[in-house]
């Protein structure tokens, strides 16, 4: 398998999960470093080189990451890297990476590694939904397997030593995507972000760390990794989502109480936007597909699923759109590209007239 | 590039003469600018200037310049980039990483899993070099054997 198939399998964390759908999807990732060894960012190329190979061979044979395949850094186009980037599969950093680095995945995409980004090691699980408990049992699992095989650098005081120290300790970082126009209709979201923010959590953009929040989507997560358990990581995570998730249903069931007019409004637009439109940037498309997923959340679009949705947040992005196209597109007619697909795709939905 | 005044070795210091509003640039070697008078102690390395070092304490000047066994990673570099050369550098730099580490996250002890093989990451430091230390005595290697018997005073002093 290579990254060209990804292209005709949209991954499965791109599934709707349950609805009402406020999380759209949770990832977990650990790093993990081995022992008596350079960092990435300070290991010599030969080092990294030879690094890689050892990591690689030990990756594809481990039965969780089985059928999977493998992404060499040297060989990925400009394309497929934006490709795998927007899929989540990997980071900025490793995107800007050649010799010594690379990705071993699922076929699923629901776990992957990444060798010789900040870290030696990058373990990632992906899931629709809220499901960071399960996500987590997997990427245990994942990390026993790859630990009978290597030896990590560890201390009993420190945990699992990192490049970088705001990873030491348990290496984990848990996150959740979030979408919330409820709370951003009726104001509601700034001072959520900043009460998240005070304990200790971090709130980013749909693309995670630098990226501003677009189609009202953010990432939340752990900001800590030191002098908590992973399972108190995780527990604190998803309960202080599910709150989270919870008062966005509330401003919802207010917005239809109080101002129905303005949701159907917001939804009626989107529609018509994403149904009609010959040109459409990326972050215009964002926007008014979050209208649309809230429109089939709240039973006012028919037709059309939160699968559909999700996919089309993904390959309408600039690496999906080129790799479908099978070409390199400049960027005033990918726009024309991403608005033929949305039309054709939205087209087979119908607003539920009030 | 050669030093201005012996030609022989390479020139390490330069220093910058304004005599009668008139600059003049000078190349030298350590020896040379020795020879010349010029304090060579006091004279600050351009990473010195670079990270801010000038006038810094002594502490801060041993800080930047501790370099890590494992990987040579200097206390200026971690002060640069934030990030870490190698495992062992958690144990180099566990002076200045404890106060970073208080600010970043909810405790200083690892509370989660830990891998089933024991612990397999830093070797212990002490041990390693008095091993090491023994060894350069043994194969009659003095210089070595002294920077090894000053490294180990350094971590004992620092409580390992």
């Amino acid at each position: 398998m290579t990254v060209d198939d990804l292209v005709r399998n949209p991954g499965a964390w791109l599934a709707a999960g349950d609805l009402p759908a406020v999380v759209v999807s949770s990832r977990v990732r650990l790093a993990r470093n081995l022992a008596g060894v350079a960092f990435p960012g300070w290991a010599g190329e030969d080092e990294s080189v030879r690094i890689e190979q050892g990591l690689r061979d030990v990756l594809q044979r481990l039965p969780s990451l089985s059928p999977g395949f493998r992404v060499d850094m040297v060989s990925a186009s400009a394309i497929d890297r934006d490709f795998l980037r927007e899929r989540h599969l990997i980071s900025n950093e490793l995107a800007q990476k050649t010799k010594g680095s690379g990705l071993v995945l699922r076929e699923d995409e629901t776990l992957s590694v990444m060798v010789n980004e900040e870290d030696h090691l990058r373990l990632q699980a992906m899931r629709p939904g809220m499901d960071l408990t399960n996500l987590w049992a997997a990427m245990d699992a994942l990390d026993n397997e790859i630990e009978d095989q290597v030896r990590y650098a560890y201390t009993p005081d420190l945990g699992y030593l990192t490049a970088c120290p705001s990873n030491v300790g348990t290496g984990l970082r848990a996150s959740v995507m979030v979408h919330v126009p409820g709370l951003r209709l009726t104001n509601e979201i700034e001072p959520i972000i900043r009460g998240l923010t005070k304990i200790g959590l971090a709130v980013r953009g749909l693309q995670g760390e630098g990226t501003e929040a677009s189609g009202n989507m953010f990432q939340i997560s752990n900001q800590t990794t030191l002098g908590e358990s992973e399972g108190a990581i995780v527990e604190r995570l998803v309960q202080i989502v599910n709150e989270v998730a919870a008062h966005e249903q509330n401003a919802r069931l207010r917005l239809l109480e109080q101002r129905e007019g303005q949701v159907r409004d917001c939804v009626g637009r989107a529609y018509g936007v994403l149904s009609q439109a010959r040109v459409l940037t990326s972050h215009e498309a964002l926007d008014y597909l979050s209208g649309l997923r809230l429109g089939i959340e709240l039973g006012m679009i028919k037709g059309l699923g939160m699968g559909d949705v999700n996919r089309l947040v993904v390959y309408t992005q600039p690496g999906h759109l080129q790799k479908v196209a099978g070409r390199t597109i400049d960027p005033d007619e990918r726009d024309e590209v991403r608005a033929g697909i949305v039309r054709e795709r939205v087209r087979q939905a119908t607003v539920v007239e009030d | 590039m050669l030093c201005e005044c012996c030609q022989q070795h390479d020139a390490t210091i330069h220093v910058t003469q304004v005599i009668d509003g008139k600059s003049r640039e000078l190349h030298l070697c350590e020896h040379c600018a020795e020879e010349s008078g010029l304090n060579v102690q006091n004279v600050m390395s351009l990473p010195e200037v670079l990270f801010g070092l000038a006038g810094a304490t002594e502490e801060d000047k041993e800080s930047a310049a501790r370099s890590c066994p494992g990987c040579h990673l200097r206390g200026a570099d971690l002060k640069k980039t934030g990030r870490l050369g190698c495992p062992q550098c958690y144990r180099t730099f566990a002076k200045e990483l404890t106060p970073m580490l208080a600010a970043m996250h909810k405790g200083l002890r690892h509370a989660g899993k830990s891998p089933a093989h024991g612990a397999a990451g830093v070797p212990d430091g002490l041990e390693d070099l008095r091993r090491q230390l023994g060894e350069a005595v043994r194969e009659e290697r003095f210089e070595e054997a002294a920077r090894l018997r000053d490294r180990i005073r350094e971590l004992d002093h620092d409580g390992g």
